[in-house]
């Protein structure tokens, strides 16, 4: 009895995943349907597959190419990161291990900060952007993309730093190491399991951002979501190089999330579960 | 007796001159690591904010800049009053609390699911947690096109082998279509966080319950949704402050026609295409306003039902 429900159980499970994953399969085999095939009623399933999507996202038909979008993407995901990482950790170091005062307080300022929504601050940013010369300028959307990622990062990487025994810091600072040394020689070393997931959330978060990219790039500096809102009036003829984009943008975040399964969800809630 | 009392007293003289720089020093070698961060995310956050707020008080369109003065409250009362504006501030309160509900009551069915052991946990954990990993504009396109089309979307064909009927998905139930999609998404990161609390739980205590004869609602009831509370806070707030911002699937699905248009696109729209400065730092400022009493009222009502479950048990 014990046994059979357990397994209905696990069946029941097994469906529920199927039909979360099913619109992501479809996803998946359209784009390796030619157009003619994606667009029919009711849908085919044993039509021939190719790679014409595909062909056609990367511009083989004459459209746009989505390499410079794509390039843009890395370079503001990337940099944002990067600099993101380079300003949480010693704040989260100040905040966990050499505690300031009010450390709590400060916490939780920099979580109010994700509580203010983007379009509260999205006017000035766009004035001062076009008045300073801005606009259109992936280095801007690093800036945007590292004060998004900020709070994020110093809650997570304080939740981890905070775990690190104490007598190990004093250990060190007893030997004579100075701050950037005992940062860099002995908190980095143990706490890069930390660092690497609050990395991966970042670029993540990045990767997929596009009200700030929206407004604020056009031609130069249009980044991978950008382009993706080019397919949001195509019509059926697209159908197979819609989900072809849509599959190849994704990528990068779909790698970076299934290798970080188990740390995603202590970033995602901020360090607060584990 | 006499020098217990007098020492304290003759000793800040003595040792103020020498102690309180450093003591200073110390301070602000402890702050300093601290104060990069802290200063980059007041200067790019707080500044812009307090800049929407002052532009919130002037009549200021984009196309006339010589008109631009001072108007009061003018534009708030134009926002609150305005049909449309006020009818995004309803869309957003309807759709925010519908995708939090829904993806947290689906999370947390899932969360349970998967916290039993069978065969290949792993792989539907997978396949669970994948609707997250989408790019949320491809999502929205993956809705919009692949699943929503009345002539060859997934959900029409499939409804054509049960002789169903094949509706137009986006044009009669818009906002619902936004929702499903959102629900989608969302679902899998309350399942992650449900899921870490169903771990974090006491088994001794849930065999003891059992062993005394609980039944399984009753251990779920009683011992498990205790549990899950402060999970399930974490979810409802975080998730709020994600959906009351949504516009990835506002813009993309319905391009917030149809009553879809909630107050990020209200504002997106009425800046970047009516060039209207004032009216949309107006309605920014009332979404910050609605976002804190969302993520307010949402931890509130939770804990409260808990502590009446509480206080039953």
């Amino acid at each position: 009895m014990n046994v059979l429900r357990r397994n209905s159980m696990g069946l029941v499970a097994w469906l529920a995943g199927i039909v979360f994953f099913l619109p992501i399969a479809w996803m998946a085999l359209t784009s390796l349907h030619s157009e003619a095939d994606a667009a029919t009623n009711p849908p085919s399933f044993a039509a021939s597959l190719t790679l014409d999507g595909y062909r056609e996202f990367f511009g083989a038909g004459g459209g746009a190419s989505p390499w410079p979008a794509l390039i843009n993407s890395a370079v503001a995901s990337l940099a944002s990161t990067l600099l993101v990482l380079l300003l949480a950790f010693p704040a989260a170091y100040a905040l966990s291990i050499n505690r300031v005062r009010k450390w709590t307080d400060v916490l939780f300022f920099f979580l109010s900060t994700k509580m203010l929504p983007v379009v509260a601050g999205l006017l000035p940013i766009y004035l001062f952007a076009k008045n300073a010369g801005m606009l259109d300028n992936i280095w801007l959307l690093v800036i945007l993309y590292t004060s998004m990622n900020l709070p994020i990062a110093v809650w997570m990487m304080q939740s981890f730093l905070a775990e690190i025994p104490v007598a190990v810091i004093e250990a060190a600072k007893v030997d004579g190491a100075r701050l950037p040394t005992v940062l860099a020689r002995v908190v980095a070393p143990i706490s890069l399991p930390g660092i690497a997931a609050t990395a991966l959330i970042c670029f993540i978060f990045s990767w997929n951002e596009l009200l700030f990219a929206r407004v604020l790039t056009g031609v130069v500096a249009e980044t991978a979501p950008v382009f993706l809102t080019g397919f949001i009036t195509s019509q059926g003829l697209f159908l197979a190089k819609v989900c072809a984009a849509s599959l190849v943008i994704s990528l990068p975040v779909l790698a970076a999330g299934f290798a970080a399964q188990d740390k995603l969800v202590q970033g995602l809630s901020l360090g607060a579960v584990k | 007796m006499t020098a217990t009392t007098t020492a304290p007293a003759a000793s800040p003289e003595l040792r103020t001159p020498a102690r309180r720089p450093s003591a200073r020093l110390r301070a602000w070698a402890t702050r300093a690591p601290l104060l990069p961060a802290l200063i980059f995310m007041v200067v790019v956050t707080q500044l812009p904010f307090v800049a929407t707020l002052v532009i919130s008080f002037f009549d200021w369109n984009a196309l006339y800049p010589d008109a631009r003065h001072f108007t009061g409250l003018d534009n708030y009362q134009e926002v609150l009053t305005d049909a449309d504006l006020r009818h995004s501030v309803w869309t957003t309160v309807l759709l925010t609390v519908a995708v939090v509900l829904a993806s947290l009551v689906l999370g947390l069915v899932l969360a349970l699911l998967l916290d039993r052991k069978f065969r290949g946990r792993g792989i539907v954990r997978t396949l669970l947690i994948a609707p997250f990993l989408v790019v949320p504009v491809a999502a929205a396109l993956l809705w919009k096109h692949v699943l929503y089309n009345p002539e060859y979307g997934l959900l029409n064909g499939l409804l054509h082998y049960v002789g169903g009927p094949q509706p137009d998905w986006i044009s009669t139930t818009p906002l619902l279509a936004v929702e499903a999609s959102l629900v989608w998404q969302w679902t899998p990161f309350m399942m992650l966080i449900l899921l870490a609390g169903l771990q974090s739980r006491d088994h001794e205590q849930v065999e003891a319950a059992r062993v005394d004869g609980a039944s399984d609602w009753q251990i779920f009831v009683h011992l498990t949704l205790p549990h899950l509370r402060r999970y399930l806070e974490l979810g409802a707030l975080l998730g709020s402050i994600y959906i009351v911002q949504n516009f990835d699937a506002v813009f993309t699905i319905t391009s917030g026609g149809l009553g879809t248009a909630n107050l990020p696109y209200t504002v997106y729209q009425s800046f970047y295409q009516a060039h209207e400065n004032g009216l949309a730092s107006a309605a920014g400022v009332l979404v910050v306003i609605g976002s804190i009493i969302i993520a307010t009222f949402a931890l509130r009502v939770v804990s409260s039902l808990f502590r009446e479950e509480a206080s039953r048990a």
